[in-house]
């Protein structure tokens, strides 16, 4: 087995055991500290794809900025009160049952349609201009994207005035 | 080069694992957090696939995938505070204003 392979196996591996414990801790710093850690193995996961840019992506702006905002907001809120209480609400059953039930109708999928189809893909020849990562990233969002990447600039606007307004604002 | 069933079957994992959480966790601080996992999820099926195709358009897409993020934890975690600030509470099951 390749060694990739093998990395892509741990990877996966702490991503999922991780992504468990985020949903299973009771404290929700510790488990905000494990989406970090999650989200650290599917960095590692783009750099195997040899995705830098989205790696460098993944680290600054999701574990740098979005996590850093989640601690935050946590320090604000209080988590004394709910690391004493019931950490899963009384509609577990159903909600386990509702997930079983899509995990099995996505496998059925997975194995009746996907697998086979994915395996008799031939794989793509690479193409044989030596463009960086990086640099074929930036040239499609400039050239190809430009609209998007105005739009979700746009988006970025008004979530920032959205939150400005409602962390404001007393509704009293 | 690594087999992409492994990439989809590794997103269905974080989805439903997400998806759990969403349904489960009490706090709504913890529901947040395991949409990200979701949202983790979709983008290694993008990147899983512009591996396959040696496209980039599968990056650009999960670049835009982490800017709503983005968006979606700003806005998101401003509804919370002003939630706390309101009710004193973070527990989805205790904002019922709405129900009969």
């Amino acid at each position: 087995m390749p060694l990739s392979h093998v990395a892509f196996l741990i990877l996966s591996a702490v991503a999922l055991i991780s992504g468990g414990l985020v949903v299973t801790r009771r404290n929700p710093v510790r488990a905000a500290l494990w989406l970090i850690v999650a989200l650290f193995s599917v960095a590692g996961i783009y750099l195997l794809v040899k995705a830098e840019f989205l790696f460098a992506v993944q680290i600054i702006l999701y574990v740098g900025g979005i996590m850093v905002l989640f601690l935050f907001v946590l320090m604000l809120v209080n988590v004394n009160v709910s690391v004493r209480q019931a950490p899963f609400n009384r509609q577990w059953r159903v909600a386990l049952a509702t997930a079983l039930l899509l995990l099995a109708e996505l496998a059925y999928g997975f194995w009746r349609g996907a697998a086979p189809r994915l395996k008799a893909l031939a794989p793509v020849a690479a193409p044989s201009h030596p463009l960086g990562n990086t640099q074929a990233v930036g040239m499609a969002l400039y050239q190809n994207y430009l609209l998007p990447v105005e739009l979700v600039s746009l988006l970025l606007l008004v979530a920032m005035v959205g939150a400005v307004i409602m962390a404001k604002r007393r509704f009293d | 080069m690594i087999p992409t069933q492994w990439f989809l079957l590794l997103s269905v994992g974080l989805l439903v694992i997400g998806i759990l959480g969403v349904l489960l966790r009490r706090n709504v601080l913890v529901m947040l957090m395991s949409i990200e996992l979701m949202l983790n999820a979709a983008n290694i099926n993008l990147v899983a696939f512009s591996q396959l195709w040696h496209a980039v358009t599968g990056q650009v897409f999960a670049v835009f995938v982490i800017a709503d993020a983005a968006a979606e934890a700003v806005v998101g975690l401003a509804l919370i505070v002003a939630l706390f600030r309101n009710k004193e509470t973070v527990n989805a099951d205790e904002m019922d204003l709405l129900k009969w």
